[in-house]
This record gives C-alpha cells, structure tokens and sequence, in this order.
C-alpha cells in the first residue's frame, strides 16, 4: 500500500479550476519532486493536501494511509503526520517558538495516545533537533517566525518539521528567496531526516534544490495536470530545456 | 469533624466576619429615589460624622448641576436615576439564589474552568453562606500580618470613622467632587469600597489581592477606593475577580484615587469580569462608568495600572496620571475585550506637569462577534513639563466580520522639549494563523486562545503571577466559540 496516493484530482478556487486532474503516488521512504512553472498549480496541491479550506475538490480522491485524507480536518492531518513546510511561514506575535512547538508536539502526542512532555522533557528534546537545521537558541525564544529573515523562516519550518516528526513532509517551495548557503543548510536538514519510514513531496520551480535533495521521482506539473514523470535526470533535462519544451509538447500524447 | 465541633467553628468565623468586615447588619432597602433627604439618611445609616455627610451633599449640587457625557463610542438607554435605591443593606439570605442549581449554568461552567473552589463559587454567585471557612480565616491572618507593618487597609466607611483625618485630607484630592457626571454622583452616594495606608518607608508585605476578594462583597454598584502611599512607600493592588459575579444593579459608578507621595510606587491591578448581558441582545448586562486617577505627587513617583477588562456590556474607563513631581513615572497596561454585544471605550489620560515625567501606555484592544472596542486616550504636556517622554502602543485586534476597533488618541503638547512617540496597529485574526496552528497539530479553539495571549503578552506580564494565570484562562473561556 502506498503512503500517499492522489486520484484524478480536481480543485477549484472560487470559479477558476486549478487542478484538472493530477494523479500521484508516494510511497514510503520515496522522496517526490514536483516542478513546473508558475501558475501550474503546484502550491495547491500542496495546499489541499495540507487541507486549506478555500480549494474546493471538484472530483477524484485522496487517500492516505489507505483512509480517505480530505475527510479530515487540517490539525487531524497534522496529527497522522502530514506536514507541510509552508512556502510564506506565518507570523504569531507574542508566542515563543518553543512554546508553539510545545503545544503542537503535544497535541500530536495526545492524538496517538502517547504521554505529554513536560516543560524539561521537551527542551532536551528540542536542543538535540536545533543541530539539524543549525538553529541558534536564540531563535527558539524568539515569537514564532517574527522578525526571523527569509532564510531563518525556511529554517525554522525545517526544524519544526524535525521535532513534530512526520511521515509525510511536503516542502511548498523551501527554496524560494533562499541563498545558497541558506538552501545548503535546508537541504541537509531534509537529508538528514530522510529514512525507510518518512517519504517527502518536495514542490519546487527551479532544479537547483534537487542538486541537493536528490529526488526518487520527478513530476512536472503544467496546467493543472502531471504532463511528465521520470527520475532525478528528467529535472536537469528540464533545467537545460525550460518548461517551455514540455508546453509545446502538450499537445501530444505524454507518457505518465 | 463531629457535627458539634463543625457549629462552634461555624459561629467562630461568623463571629468574626461579622466583627471584621460588615458594618451594618440592618435588613433594610430605601425605596428608589434621590434627593438631599435620601443621602442624609444614607450617611446617618452608615454612622458619618458630619462633615461626610456635608461632602456627599457639597457633591450632590454639584451633580444636580451636569449633565451626562455623551462624548465616548456607545449607546444606550438612558438610565433613570430616580428608579434606583441608593442604599441597599448587605443581601440576605431571602435575596440571592437559594443554590448553586439556581445559577446560570453557564456562569458555573466558568468557574469550574478557572478551578475555583466551591465555597468561592457560591459566594460569587450570590449564594447565602454562612461561614467561608479558609477565605474567612486567610483574611484575617493578612490583616494582622498588615497591621503589624503599620499598614491600614480596611472598608472605607470604616476609615471615616476610625481615620477622619486621612480622609479628610485625600478624599477628592485625586478625583475632585465635580471632576465627571458620574464622579459626582459617587461622592454623593458612594456604597462603600477600601481604604489603604501605606506609612513612610514601607513596602507592603503582600499583594492586596486575597483579602479583597472578600471584603468586595457586596460594596454596591458605587465603590469608592482610596489608597495613599507616603513617602518611598511601595504597594501593589489587586481589584476584582475573574469570575463572573452575579449583581442585580445594571448600573456601577466606582471612583478610585492613588495618591502616590516622593518616591512611593502604587501599581494597581484590575481583573474586570461582570456579567456582559445576553449574548445576542446585550440585556441585563452591567454598565461599568468608573473613574480611576493617580497622582504622583511627588519627586520620582510611581502609579502604574494594569487592566484586563472582559466583562460588562458597557465600560466606560480611563485611568489616569497626573504627573505632578519631577521625574514621576506614569503606566497604563490594558487588555479590552468586546465579545457579543458589548461596547467599550476606554483608554487613558497621562497630564504631564513636572520636569523629566515619563509616560508608557500599552493598549491592546480584542473585537469579536458584535463587540465594539474603543481606545481614547490622551496625552497632555504642560508648559512647565521639560523632557517629559510618551510612549504609547494601540493594537487592536479584530476576530470575525461583524465587530469594530477604534482608536482616538488626543494630544496636547504645551512644551517644545517633549518626546512623542505613538504607534498603533489593527490587525485580523488571520486565516492564515489559525491554518498555519493547525496544519502543526493545533485545533481552532488552542490556535485562537495562543494567538490572542501573544497578542496581550506585554499586557499579562505586568500582572502579578497567579493573576497573569487567571487572565490568561478568563481571555480563553471569553473567546471560545467566537471563531468557527
């Protein structure tokens, strides 16, 4: 059974379809780049998966772990864990870092009947995952994301991702806005928390990211719809020929 | 305990209740109504001398002369000041409910969330007991332990009668006879309310927090405070409960006055919860017309206030600072909460006077469901107020489509060497906050309660700790269902 498996699906924004179609499977310990221009409806998918209210499913299916994924409410997803590294990190004044990661892990620990951590448990808990993403303490008293610059926010989802400890991480555009050392240092945390029992959709415009992250698969994503799937070689394939090589071949028939 | 032992302690506490709290003990109501002959009575129930009773009439002149404001952010009905009695004994037994089955089940499931215990829940409640065993005891311990530092903290009636010369010199000197419509009709009619002394020197051994919670009983919808801090005298001031309070007067009118002498520090705390009134029509909640004002009279003193305001269905309330000594130091901490149908408009006044006065207002204003929230506020520097410095922080907060935030800031700057500075923001409880809580494993109603902490964090810190922790839990229980 796979971990993740999208079917025929198709989602609307207000009156606008975005998604028109896009099948998809993971399974686990794969890691999963989907590429493609702007506008072709990769931060959406992302989005729906995640469960964002505002994408309407018009038709088609998601299922994960073998249960029906858009049944649940966005914090049930978080709690079976689906987690989504977000493309703009949100801002929320006045709430340190650690106690958000707090309340969150333990909300997550509650939901699979596991003990709750206490306040001395959870900080040596947090200290060993701040190695991966090379946090400084600092950033952990700090309010969630406020004032951090671009690169500490995309580091910070990455550490956030290491404590909840998912099976299903999906990167809405990590890399956007990020310098390469910043991008380096991103891309080790996700290596590092590559394994057997964790598989990863890494949504990104550009090939540079899968320099780092070496992905199983590679999807292109074009309107709305999967136009092309291959391995690692198909995302250098694409950096040396534009998306543009794959629009003029929409019109004929593309293997999937 | 045997039954027997279990009576002789029950009348112990009785004893001393009423030996150290409850002056009059009289089941009597005056019939609605005021005029001169009303408050004459009034004062000779309450055993005044005199010139008290002169005052409270020197006030009622003057109020018979103004005229309502009508200036603040609300609306109304015009309260008939003719239909209210304006003495009330303490309740009986026969008044209140007769058990907790008989409450609002709704005002006990806020208790019962704040974790507070039984006998406590009956007495907020409006329920007859007897005897209030821990509270009673605990209050008597602080008193003596007060006592022993020199410190007077008792009913004001009491302080006229037993402190007349205290009285005499600081009633109204903070908050004048005339100073307000509603301040007026206080000094005219005031219920009751505490008196605190802190001597030359003295630091006062604890928060004025416990004992309040009992000696507020029952005061009447005209509280009247007055705390005075000589000389590098230092106290801190817990008013009010977090729990609901049942009251059957719709109408309070309270006047607090600090006055804070060189080098004393006053910090008085305000946890405001009465009842808010129906959720869709507002009825039956408490109008609350307070006047708070420090004085810091003298060189260096301090008066700062911190209040979280949630309940109510009108508050109309600025406390305020006159900073009258060079180098005196000015604070206003506020939290309001506008949730159903209830309107507040409240803020601060800092009146900068002395040389090198500093001035810090944080206002953090919440809107949700139909509530409206107001901050005014004003800022004034005197020609004589060299260096005087204002910082002031506005954040509204808006939760849902239906409610509204507004911001008046007044100010008045006489003197060239004073430094402003003013910043406000409004922000909505993001979509994308609450997604962003969720998509990490944190449900709405967690997601909304985090946010509006962190929002109100600079506010809560400035409460005393076991309150920080009551506020925070009374703002969660007053937003729940406000999202979703």
């Amino acid at each position: 059974m796979s971990l993740l498996h999208v079917k025929n699906l198709h989602v609307r924004v207000e009156e606008t379809e975005i998604l028109k179609g896009v099948d998809l499977e993971v399974n686990m310990g794969e890691v999963h780049a989907i590429m493609g221009p702007n506008g072709s409806g990769k931060s959406t998918l992302a989005q729906v998966l995640a469960g964002r209210e505002e994408y309407e499913v018009t038709e088609g299916q998601v299922l994960y772990k073998g249960q029906d994924l858009l049944e649940l409410p966005p914090e049930d997803r978080a709690r079976e864990g689906l987690f989504m590294a977000f493309q703009y990190p949100v801002e929320i004044p006045g709430v340190s870092n650690v106690y958000f990661l707090k309340a969150a892990l333990n909300a997550i620990r509650k939901h699979r009947e596991q003990e709750e951590m206490d306040a001395m448990e959870f900080l040596s808990y947090v200290r060993e995952k701040m190695k991966v993403v090379k946090m400084e303490e600092t950033l952990l008293q700090r309010p969630v994301n406020e004032g951090f610059s671009g690169g500490e926010k995309k580091r910070n989802e990455i550490f956030h991702m290491a404590v909840l400890d998912p099976v299903l991480g999906i990167l809405d555009e990590t890399d956007s806005g990020l310098d390469i050392d910043a991008l380096k240092i991103v891309a080790e945390g996700v290596n590092s928390l590559r394994s057997e029992k964790r598989s990863f959709v890494v949504i990104t415009h550009y090939q540079r990211l899968l320099n780092y992250i070496v992905p199983n698969h590679v999807h292109v994503l074009v309107d709305g719809k999967i136009v092309r799937s291959g391995g690692k070689e198909l995302a250098e394939e694409l950096e040396d020929k534009g998306y543009v090589w794959l629009e003029d071949k929409l019109e004929m028939p593309v293997g999937v | 305990m045997a039954d027997n032992s279990t009576d002789i302690l029950e009348q112990r506490v009785e004893q001393e209740y009423q030996a150290g709290f409850v002056t009059d003990v009289e089941q009597e109501t005056f019939p609605p109504g005021l005029d001169e002959d009303v408050i004459r009575k009034l004062s000779a129930k309450k055993r005044e001398p005199e010139w008290m009773t002169e005052w409270r009439l020197s006030a009622y002149r003057k109020w018979l002369e103004m005229k309502e404001p009508t200036w603040a952010n609300i609306t109304y009905k015009p309260v008939d000041y003719q239909a209210i009695s304006y003495y009330s004994a303490p309740k009986s037994q026969a008044d209140g409910p007769k058990s907790l089955d008989e409450v609002d089940p709704e005002i006990l499931r806020t208790y019962e969330k704040l974790g507070i215990p039984l006998h406590e829940q009956q007495m907020l409640a409006g329920v007859a007991v007897d005897a209030v065993f821990d509270s009673v005891s605990v209050a008597t311990t602080f008193r003596e332990k007060l006592a022993e530092a020199g410190v007077i903290f008792c009913p004001i009636s009491e302080a006229i009668r037993e402190h007349p010369e205290l009285v005499k010199k600081y009633l109204g000197s903070v908050v004048p006879q005339g100073d307000n419509f509603f301040a007026a009709l206080n000094s005219a009619v005031f219920s009751d309310g505490s008196f605190v002394y802190i001597p030359k020197g003295v630091k006062c051994p604890m928060e004025l927090s416990t004992y309040f919670r009992i000696n507020a009983m029952n005061t009447g919808q005209f509280e009247r405070t007055l705390i005075i801090a000589e000389e590098g005298a230092k106290v801190s001031y817990l008013e009010g409960c977090t729990a609901p309070m049942r009251d059957e007067n719709q109408l309070h009118a309270a006047v607090v006055e600090l006055y804070a002498h060189a080098d004393a520090d006053i910090k008085y705390s305000t946890v405001q919860n009465w009842y808010p009134g129906d959720r869709e029509t507002g009825v039956g909640g408490i109008f609350n017309f307070v006047t708070k004002r420090g004085l810091a009279a003298g060189r260096r003193a301090k008066i700062s206030w911190t209040q979280v305001e949630t309940g109510s269905s009108i508050t109309w309330k600025y406390p305020s600072c006159v900073l009258k000594g060079d180098g005196s130091v000015g604070e206003f901490y506020s939290v309001a909460l506008s949730k159903g149908r209830q309107q507040a408009d409240t803020g601060t006044k800092m009146i900068h006077v002395g040389k090198n006065t500093t001035s810090t207002i944080i206002s953090k204003g919440i809107s949700a469901g139909h509530g409206q929230n107001t901050y005014r506020g004003q800022v004034k520097i005197l020609k004589g107020a060299d260096n005087a410095r204002n910082f002031s922080q506005c954040d509204s907060m808006l939760i849902g489509d239906q409610c509204g935030a507004h911001t008046f800031p007044y100010i008045d700057v006489q003197n060239p060497s004073a430094g402003m500075e003013h910043e406000a923001s409004t922000s909505k409880i993001g979509e994308d906050q609450i997604f962003y809580c969720n998509q990490r494993g944190i449900d709405t109603e967690d997601a909304l309660s985090m946010i509006v902490n962190g929002f109100c964090k600079e506010v809560f810190n400035e409460l005393p700790m076991e309150f920080a922790v009551e506020a925070r839990k009374l703002l969660e229980i007053s937003l729940e269902g406000s999202v979703g």
